[in-house]
């Protein structure tokens, strides 16, 4: 920074009004004193090495960040390359305006067609795709929760939309605050658990990166508090932290609309400030898991919670659907139990709102009330948190299948990465991964010649022998206790048994469907995204399958590509059979799970020991 | 080797500046404090260390107050620190403390009814007292001075970001001067007449008063001011008020010198009107009404000094009177019992006199807020 000052200099002066002699003495002054002295008092080498390294993560860090404009110029905002094929970071704010193409400026001074991939109205987060390279430089991920209040930091981005010649803007600062819980407007733009920092955010850095002082993303800037002095930064800005983009990048992917999560329960604070639960649903998974009126949390997905705020921080750093471990206390027990977060959002209604629909009659409550907290500002007074600098008021993003608008014409090299259905933002990258799944699942062997009735034969790990019999028709299966049957082609909603299993003999029919048919066979099938296992390290590869009134989710492992869990919802307010299948060896030339866990509810139904598999030749269909 | 690159662009500088002018001096000398400055630490990364200590030591110091406001744009939250181990708390005066019900938050959520044990408005200071003890606090008394050029930081819970157990906001600036803030009266609104140190940072955010502004060991250096705008050109100081300007009266405070109530009296007395000079101005009908003497009442201190109606008052003090509203509020910041000095148009002839200052009478809290409002 000195340096570059110093750089500049000369033009400076040349331009300068007539000046004094005074300030000529005074530099010959400065210029004696500084041959005089030694050089280590001059500039400390190591000074000059920060210099150097800030110097070198900063011009890295430009290197990965873009100025997105939108087509014909109306609006824009930043990002930020995140791999070297070119997915890219963004506020859902930014890409509204740009719909299903966007021009990505990058500090090369090359121009980039970019197409979207997902949104995250509820974050504002979005994700993208810069085109025409397989070798974009992009920006490393930090591990935000490490992040700690008076670390360095830098935002690069695009202010005021001054980088024309697509050369960002560098702005230093500390970080403020972190974990901090900014209020939704509605349901739209929560910025939960974000960090605070006082690094210049203004319009137009909004879905530019905020950088750690070793140049890793620590989160995307979105969001700052203004009031009177208007929409100019005032040293408090928001950035989604870097590690909630993690938990819904794999479901960005997916080209949807990406939900958020709620838990079915209100918290509030008691007399001693700790959060209590307050209001419970009955039809959610936290209250089938046990947890009641006035329980007090004390964890949630790992992270303790003291306050309503905390919960609420954690709970928005969650996609719908995701399992988390929360952790309550009841007359002084503790009980852990694993969380089903339900959607913030019905689909419809959520997509709907994304592409700018008509507004719900009530959002949630600005703030949850607490009882005997400090007086709050009252409604009517100026918001001291605004929304993000360029607005959620924004023309809403065009989505694909909602009312047509007439549209420049997308580029060639978009049209190629855009697929139009209805239900996604781009269903161009659903299809993508949903290949990419199937693909590596089957790459140890091809499941479709198994079209005849399977047989599965071994040991119950409680004792005693079972034997399994799958059919296009019908499943069956045989224990210590009797047989059960049920069809599969009725309502396969009713037919839940064995009893106390949720659905085994759907769920493995179904199971036998899938890999016989595949998934264009099966039924409605997409590409959810990722999310976490009980007991399993990592994120998974979800896919989800409806086939007749039921709906399966399938886990697969990215790294082995094996199929690793199956949950099957009868019903959203049952819980779901899931199978754990792992122990995977080669039969005929594919890969069969030879452990299978069976666990409904709170329990383990059954574990299945198989010791053989047998397939019978496919029968040629009767009457066709 | 950077010597070498600094001495041959000053070299440059010295043969292409024959022309320069003092400004761009003044940001090479900058520059040079700067790179002095930054000498400290040898990188980043080996910096975060010590500073987050800091942070962390200054943090359990702060308190979120929550009080009178929460209407037309009056926020009902500032900030304030802790000065004693025995609960009492150093804030700035202002609305918010207006209340029976103000509450104090500590940084680890915990939440007290907080006291007011005293103020003087003057210096826009409040000492508030909440029962407990031995509390984390800082010592106003081992408060280093600051010097012009160097990093500080400001604790503060602008805009309510914080809530309960929620750590303050920490913002980090570069003090750039020290500087006297009555200078400018008629410019800023507010009644602190004294030094002030101006920060590069936007620091003095709603909620942001009563805040802390420490050094990078986090020692105390300064408590950051209410938000101030610069009537004539519309831009926000950022300032804090050393803490030496505030150790004397605190000291009072805490040790039962200054009662709440002595303080609100005497802040009150300070606003003297015209009539008590004994000088009726022409009627006040225009938005800015020039401000000439109707009449002078016999025996008052205008009359002694030998002021004649019709006279055009042009100066109190050093500031220049435009109208009679800005006269009213020139004489109202006069200080307590000291002459006032006028300078009149008589014809056209400039004649300066010497006012005593009148024996005012107390104004009833009514009357004095439709004096503020006017």
């Amino acid at each position: 920074m000195t340096i570059d000052l110093l750089k500049q200099r000369p033009t400076l002066c040349a331009t300068g009004p007539a000046g004094s002699r005074l300030a000529l003495l005074a530099i010959l002054a400065f210029a004696i004193v500084l041959q005089s002295v030694p050089v280590s008092a001059a500039v400390d080498p190591a000074v000059a090495k920060a210099e150097a390294d800030r110097v070198t993560v900063v011009e890295k860090a430009s290197s990965a960040t873009v100025a997105i404009f939108a087509p014909g110029g109306q609006g824009g905002g930043s990002g930020v390359v995140i791999s070297a094929d070119g997915y890219a970071l963004s506020n859902y704010h930014v890409t509204s305006a740009c719909g299903k193409a966007m021009k990505c400026g990058m500090s090369n001074g090359e121009l980039y067609d970019a197409v979207i991939v997902g949104i995250d109205p509820t974050g504002d987060v979005a994700l993208i795709k810069l085109l025409g390279r397989d070798d974009f430089p992009f920006a490393e991920m930090a591990d935000s929760d490490q992040v700690r209040v008076g670390d360095g930091c830098f935002t690069i981005g695009n202010p005021f939309l001054l980088a024309t010649d697509f050369k960002p803007t560098v702005a230093f600062g500390v970080v403020s605050g972190v974990h901090r819980y900014q209020y939704p407007d509605g349901t739209l733009l929560e910025y939960a658990d974000c960090i605070q920092a006082d690094a210049a955010i203004n319009p137009g850095n909004s879905g530019g990166p905020m950088f750690d002082a070793q140049g890793r993303v620590i989160g995307i800037n979105g969001r700052g508090s203004f009031e009177k002095r208007g929409r100019v930064n005032v040293g408090v800005g928001y950035a989604i932290s870097i590690n909630q983009i993690k938990n819904f990048l794999g479901h960005l992917k997916s080209g949807r609309v990406v939900d958020h999560a709620t838990l079915g329960a209100r918290l509030s604070s008691d007399q001693n400030r700790r959060p209590i639960v307050d209001e419970i649903l009955d039809d959610v998974d936290v209250f089938r898991r046990g947890l009641e009126y006035g329980d007090e949390i004390i964890s949630f997905a790992g992270r303790p919670i003291t306050t309503v705020n905390a919960f609420k921080n954690v709970l928005g750093i969650f996609p719908k659907g995701w399992r988390v471990p929360l952790v309550y206390r009841r007359d002084d027990q503790v009980h852990e139990i694993y969380v089903r977060l339900r959607g913030v959002h019905r689909e419809a209604e959520l997509i709907a709102r994304a592409a700018g629909g008509a507004k719900p009659p009530e959002g949630r409550p600005k703030r949850e009330p607490k009882p005997g907290e400090p007086k709050q500002p009252k409604p009517g007074q100026p918001k001291p948190n605004d929304p993000p600098p360029d607005g959620p008021e924004k023309p809403p993003m065009p989505l694909p299948g909602g009312p047509a608008k007439e549209e420049s014409p997308l580029p060639e090299i978009v049209k190629k990465h855009f697929v139009e259905r209805p239900g996604y933002i781009n269903y161009f990258f659903n299809q993508l991964n949903q290949d990419r799944v199937w693909k590596a699942f089957t790459a140890r062997g091809d499941y479709s010649p198994l079209a005849g009735n399977w047989t599965v034969q071994g040991e119950l790990l409680a004792g005693g022998d079972f034997q399994i019999e799958l059919s296009d028709q019908a499943s069956m299966i045989s224990l210590p206790g009797g047989r059960a049957m049920v069809g599969m082609a009725g309502d396969l909603a009713d037919s839940l048994d064995p009893p106390g299993s949720g659905g085994l003999l759907v769920t493995l029919g179904l199971w036998r469907r899938m890999l016989a048919g595949g998934p264009t066979k099966f039924g409605d099938v997409y590409y959810l995204g990722t999310a976490p296992l009980v007991g399993r390290e990592g994120l998974f590869d979800v896919l989800m399958a409806t086939h007749n009134s039921v709906e399966s989710q399938l886990y697969f492992d990215p790294a082995s590509g094996q199929l690793v869990a199956w949950e099957m919802f009868a019903d959203t307010e049952l819980d779901p059979c899931e199978l754990f299948l792992s122990d995977y060896r080669e039969v005929e030339g594919r890969m069969f799970p030879f452990h299978v866990e069976v666990r409904y509810g709170d329990g383990v139904y059954q574990v299945l020991q198989i010791n053989k598999y047998a397939f019978a030749k496919p029968q040629p269909a009767e009457g066709s | 080797m950077e010597r070498v690159k600094l001495k041959s662009m000053l070299e440059q500088n010295v043969r292409s500046c024959r022309m320069c002018h003092a400004r761009v001096t003044t940001a090479f000398v900058l520059v040079v404090i700067a790179l002095i400055v930054y000498s400290g630490p040898s990188s980043a990364a080996q910096a975060q260390s010590p500073l987050t200590n800091a942070i962390g030591a200054v943090q359990p110091k702060m308190v979120k107050l929550y009080g009178a406001g929460g209407i037309s744009g009056l926020e009902a939250y500032q900030s304030a620190f802790l000065i004693s181990a025995d609960g009492h708390i150093l804030t700035v005066w202002s609305y918010v403390l207006d209340t029976d019900y103000l509450t104090a938050v500590l940084g680890d959520g915990r939440k007290y009814e907080a006291k007011l044990v005293g103020a003087d408005p003057r210096l826009e200071l409040a000492v508030l007292k909440i029962e407990e003890t031995d509390l984390p606090h800082f010592k106003l008394a081992e408060s280093p001075p600051a010097a012009k050029g160097s990093r500080v930081l400001a604790f503060s819970n602008l805009f309510n970001v914080a809530t309960g157990d929620e750590p303050a906001s920490v913002q980090h600036g570069i003090l750039s001067v020290k500087t006297q803030l009555d200078a400018r009266r008629g410019v800023f609104e507010t009644p602190y007449r004294g030094p002030v140190y101006v920060l590069d940072a936007v620091t003095n955010n709603p909620g942001a008063a009563g805040g802390a502004l420490t050094n990078y060991r986090g020692e105390l250096v300064g408590m950051l001011g209410k938000e101030l705008r610069n009537s004539l050109n519309n831009t926000w100081l950022n300032y804090a008020i050393p803490i030496d300007q505030l150790t004397g009266i605190v000291d009072d405070i805490q040790a039962g010198k200054v009662t709440a109530q002595a303080v609100k009296a005497k802040s009150q007395r300070r606003r003297v009107n015209v009539a008590q000079y004994g000088i009726v101005l022409v009627p006040d009908v225009l938005e800015r009404t020039p401000p000439f003497i109707e009449q002078v009442r016999t025996g008052s201190a205008a009359d002694k000094a030998g002021l004649k109606p019709d006279d055009l008052v042009v100066f109190v003090g050093p500031q220049v009177v435009k109208s009679s509203r800005s006269l009213l509020d020139e004489l109202a910041h006069a200080q307590d019992g000291a002459p006032v000095k006028l300078v009149v148009m008589r014809g056209q002839e400039l004649v300066e006199v010497s006012l005593d200052a009148p024996e005012v009478e107390l104004l009833e809290p009514e009357a004095r807020e439709d004096a503020e409002r006017e």
